[in-house]
C-alpha cells in the first residue's frame, strides 16, 4: 500500500496533516498576537533607547561635521610633516564658517578634549583671521601662534576626522590613545574609575556574601516552622520588601548616623567612647549595612521557596543512616538547596551592582558605585556620550549574570513574594 | 520546632544558638522600620530620642510634623501625592492590560520563542534603573515627553509590566484549559470565555501583579529623577530631596504614612496570594 491511500482525511476532504499544521500555526499567530503589543511597546520605548545609548555612546560627528573640507584635505596627508598648504585653507575656510555660526567655542572645547592646548590657540586664531589676506594661508596660520606650526597639533586635529570612536570606553576604564595610537593607562593618581569598578564588585559582592549568611539560617527556619508560626514570621521578611526604598534608606540614616541609635549603643555597652563614636555614614560601611539590610528578602524568597520543597524526612533518613545532625545537613540538605542558593546570590548581586539610591545617600564619597557616577556624568558633567559608555559597560556586566541566571535557574521561574 | 528529648546536650547548644542567629536577623530585617514610628511623633527638631522621649513624657511628642506635612507652608507634599497616585494609578491600569494579555501569550504552548521573548519582556526588571533611566530619558526627550505626566507613566508601565508578566503566567501555570475549551464549544467567543471564564480564575495573580506594579511606580525614583520637571514631582522626589538636603522630621511622619500604605499593600497581596494558591489547589 502506498502512503497516500493511508492518509487521513478530514470532514472538508483535507488531508488531517495539513489541517492540523495550519490549525497549530494558526495559533501560533494568535499566541503571538497577544504578546505582541507589550514586545512592540518594549522595544520601542525600551530596546531601541538601549541601542541609542550604544549609538550615542560611540558618537563622534561633532567634530567631523565642523572640520568638513578640512578633514577631506587630509586623507592625502601622511601626518609627518606639516600638512601641504591646501590643509591649511581648507582649515580656514572651515573655521570663517564656524565663525560665522558661532560656533568656534564648541570646536576649540572638543579639540581641547583630544589635546590640551588648543583653547588659546583657536582664540588667537579667530581674532587674527580676520585681518588674513588672501593666498598663502599655512604661513598666516602658522604666523598666530608657534603652536600652529606645531605637526603635534594638526595630527590631533586628524585624530578626530572618524565619526565613531571607542575613547569613552577607554576612559571608563581609565585608558586613552595617544597621539602614536597606542592605547595607554592614565597616571596613577588620575585612575578614577578602576577604583569605582572595583569597588562596585566589591561591595556587591560582600552584600551578597552577607545576604548569603543572614538569609540562609531564616530561611530555613521559615520552611521548617509549622505553617502558623512562619506565616507571621514571614511578614516580617516581606514587610521591608514591599516598603519603600527609601524609607528604608532614610531609617538606617537615622540609625548609623553619629548621635543616632547604633552609636548610643555602642557607647552605652562602653564599646567606644562618648567622644569618639564611630562614623558609620557617609562611607562604605553605610553602603554595606544599609545595602544588605534592603536587598536581604530577595536571598530569602527564593531560598525559602527552594527549602519549602525539600522533605524532612530526607534529614531523617540522613541521621538514620548514621549521619551526625551536621553530616546529615552539609551531604543532604545544603546541596539539595544549591540551586535557591545560586538563584538568591545571582538576584541580589545583579541588584547590589546596580544600587545608586542607598549608596548616594548613606555611602558619602567612599561608599558610591559606579551608578553614581553614571548618574553624575548625566545631570552635571552633561557628557551624555561617557555616561552612555558606562552605563552600556556595566549593562554588558549584568546581562552575563542575567544569562547565567537564566540558564541556571530559567526566567521564567522566577518567584516574588 | 521542638527538639526530641534524645537531643545531645551540644545540638541542643548548637539549636539555641541557631534560633538566637534567626531572631537577630530578624531584628536586622524589621527594627530599622521601627525607629521611625517614635521619631516621627519628637515634639523637637531632631532626630534622636530626646530625654522627655525616653522618660515617655507626653510632652516630649506631638503630631506637630504630621501638620506641617499636610498644611506646612510652600509645602511639596500634597502635589508631591497627588502626582504619584496618579502616576502611579495609570501606570498599574496600563501594565496590567499589556502584562496580563502578553502573559495569556506566553502561557500558551503555541507560543514561538517564549524563552528569548520572556527574556526580553523581563529585561526592564533585571537591568540596573539607573540605565533603564538613561535609556527612558533619551527617548522620552527625543519624542517630546520628558518633564510630562505621561512620559512618567510610559517610563513606569515599562518598569512594571515584567512583574505583572511574572505573576499572571505564574498563575496560568497551573491553569486547567479544558475550561476554557468547553467554554468555546458552548458557543463563546474568546473575549466572551476569557472575561467570564479566565480572567475570574486568574484574578488573585493579575491584582498580586497590579500591586507590584503600583508599589513600584509609587517608589520609584531613579527614572524619575532624570524625567520629572518641577510640576511633575513625586513623593520619592520629594524624599530624596529632602534626604539629601537636610533630614527633617516631617520626612520621617512621610515614612510613617508609607510604611503604614506598604503594611496595607503587603496585607492585600498575602490575602490574594493564599486565595490564589487555593482557587489552584494547590494545599501547603
Amino acid at each position: 500500500m502506498s502512503s497516500e491511500t493511508k492518509q487521513i482525511l478530514t470532514t472538508d476532504g483535507i488531508p488531517l496533516e495539513v489541517s492540523l499544521k495550519k490549525a497549530e500555526k494558526k495559533n501560533k499567530i494568535k499566541a503571538f498576537l497577544l504578546v505582541a503589543p507589550l514586545l512592540l511597546f518594549i522595544i520601542i520605548t525600551y530596546v531601541f533607547p538601549i541601542g541609542d545609548m550604544l549609538m550615542r555612546s560611540v558618537d563622534d560627528k561633532m567634530v567631523t561635521e565642523m572640520l568638513p573640507k578640512t578633514f577631506k584635505s587630509m586623507e592625502k596627508w601622511d601626518g609627518q610633516d606639516l600638512p601641504p598648504e591646501e590643509v591649511f585653507e581648507a582649515f580656514y575656510f572651515d573655521f570663517k564658517k564656524l565663525i560665522e555660526e558661532e560656533r568656534e567655542g564648541k570646536l576649540s572645547t572638543q579639540l581641547n578634549y583630544t589635546k590640551n592646548g588648543f583653547k588659546s590657540i583657536i582664540k588667537k586664531l579667530r581674532r587674527k583671521s580676520k585681518s588674513f589676506e588672501e593666498g598663502n594661508y599655512k604661513e598666516q596660520i602658522m604666523s598666530v601662534h608657534r603652536r600652529w606650526a606645531d605637526v603635534e597639533y594638526w595630527r590631533a586635529i586628524k585624530r578626530r576626522a572618524p565619526a565613531y570612536t571607542y575613547q569613552k570606553y577607554l576612559k571608563g576604564i581609565d585608558m586613552y590613545e595617544n597621539e602614536k595610537g597606542e592605547i595607554i593607562n592614565v597616571p596613577e593618581d588620575r585612575r578614577v574609575h578602576r577604583i569605582l569598578w572595583m569597588r562596585t564588585l566589591e561591595i556587591a559582592f560582600f552584600v551578597t556574601v552577607f545576604c548569603f549568611l543572614m538569609a540562609y539560617p531564616i530561611a530555613h527556619l521559615l520552611a521548617t516552622l509549622p505553617m502558623k508560626y512562619s506565616n507571621l514570621l514571614m511578614i516580617c521578611v516581606l514587610l521591608p520588601f514591599w516598603t519603600s526604598l527609601l524609607v528604608r534608606t532614610a531609617s538606617w540614616m537615622i540609625l548609623l548616623q553619629q548621635q543616632g541609635i547604633v552609636n548610643d549603643f555602642f557607647v552605652m555597652i562602653g564599646l567606644v567612647s562618648d567622644d569618639n563614636r564611630l562614623e558609620m555614614m557617609f562611607n562604605k560601611t553605610g553602603s554595606y549595612v544599609a545595602m544588605t539590610q534592603i536587598l536581604l528578602p530577595f536571598m530569602v524568597l527564593p531560598l525559602y521557596s527552594v527549602m519549602k520543597t525539600i522533605s524532612p524526612s530526607l534529614m531523617r533518613a540522613g541521621k538514620s543512616l548514621g549521619g551526625t545532625p551536621f553530616v546529615a545537613f552539609w551531604k543532604v540538605y545544603f546541596p539539595l538547596t544549591i540551586p535557591g542558593i545560586g538563584a538568591g546570590c545571582l538576584l541580589v548581586f545583579i541588584l547590589a551592582i546596580g544600587y545608586y539610591i542607598t549608596p548616594a545617600l548613606v555611602g558619602g564619597a567612599s561608599g558610591t558605585l559606579i551608578s553614581n557616577q553614571i548618574a553624575f556624568h548625566m545631570k552635571s558633567t552633561l557628557d551624555w556620550s561617557f555616561a552612555s559608555a558606562m552605563g552600556l559597560m556595566l549593562l554588558s556586566g549584568v546581562l552575563v549574570i542575567y544569562w547565567l541566571y537564566n540558564k541556571l535557574v530559567g526566567i521564567d521561574n522566577i518567584k516574588l513574594g | 520546632m521542638a527538639l526530641p528529648k534524645y537531643t545531645e546536650p551540644h545540638y541542643r547548644i548548637w539549636h539555641y544558638v541557631y534560633l538566637t542567629i534567626c531572631a537577630a536577623v530578624f531584628f536586622f530585617l524589621v527594627a530599622p522600620l521601627f525607629v521611625i514610628f517614635p521619631l516621627s511623633f519628637n515634639a523637637e527638631e531632631f532626630l534622636v530620642f530626646s530625654d522627655g522621649m525616653k522618660r515617655l513624657d507626653p510632652d516630649a511628642f506631638s503630631l506637630r510634623w504630621y501638620q506641617d506635612m499636610i498644611y506646612g507652608t510652600k509645602n511639596p507634599w500634597g502635589l508631591a501625592a497627588k502626582n504619584s497616585f496618579i502616576i502611579a494609578i495609570f501606570a498599574t491600569i496600563g501594565s496590567v492590560i499589556l502584562g496580563t494579555v502578553a502573559a495569556l501569550g506566553l502561557s500558551s504552548r503555541h507560543m514561538p520563542y517564549k524563552g528569548l521573548i520572556m527574556a526580553v519582556l523581563i529585561s526592564p526588571m533585571i537591568v540596573p534603573l539607573i540605565i533603564s533611566g538613561v535609556a527612558i530619558f533619551f527617548f522620552m526627550a527625543k519624542v517630546g515627553l520628558a518633564a510630562t505626566h505621561t512620559g512618567i507613566v510610559l517610563a513606569h508601565i515599562i518598569l512594571g509590566t515584567p512583574f505583572v508578566v511574572i505573576t499572571v503566567t505564574a498563575t496560568l501555570s497551573g491553569f486547567d484549559h479544558s475550561v476554557t475549551r468547553a467554554a468555546a464549544s458552548l458557543g463563546s467567543d474568546p473575549v466572551n470565555t476569557f472575561m467570564k471564564i479566565t480572567l475570574p480564575l486568574i484574578l488573585p495573580g493579575v491584582i498580586s501583579g497590579g500591586l507590584f506594579a503600583f508599589v513600584t511606580s509609587f517608589d520609584e525614583v531613579v527614572v524619575v529623577l532624570f524625567l520629572a520637571g518641577l510640576e511633575n514631582t513625586t513623593i520619592p522626589i520629594q524624599m530624596w530631596t529632602g534626604l539629601r538636603e537636610q533630614l527633617s522630621p516631617t520626612i520621617l511622619a512621610v515614612a510613617t504614612c508609607l510604611i503604614i500604605l506598604s503594611t496595607l499593600i503587603l496585607v492585600t497581596a498575602e490575602l490574594l496570594r493564599r486565595r490564589s494558591e487555593r482557587l489552584r489547589g494547590i494545599n501547603r
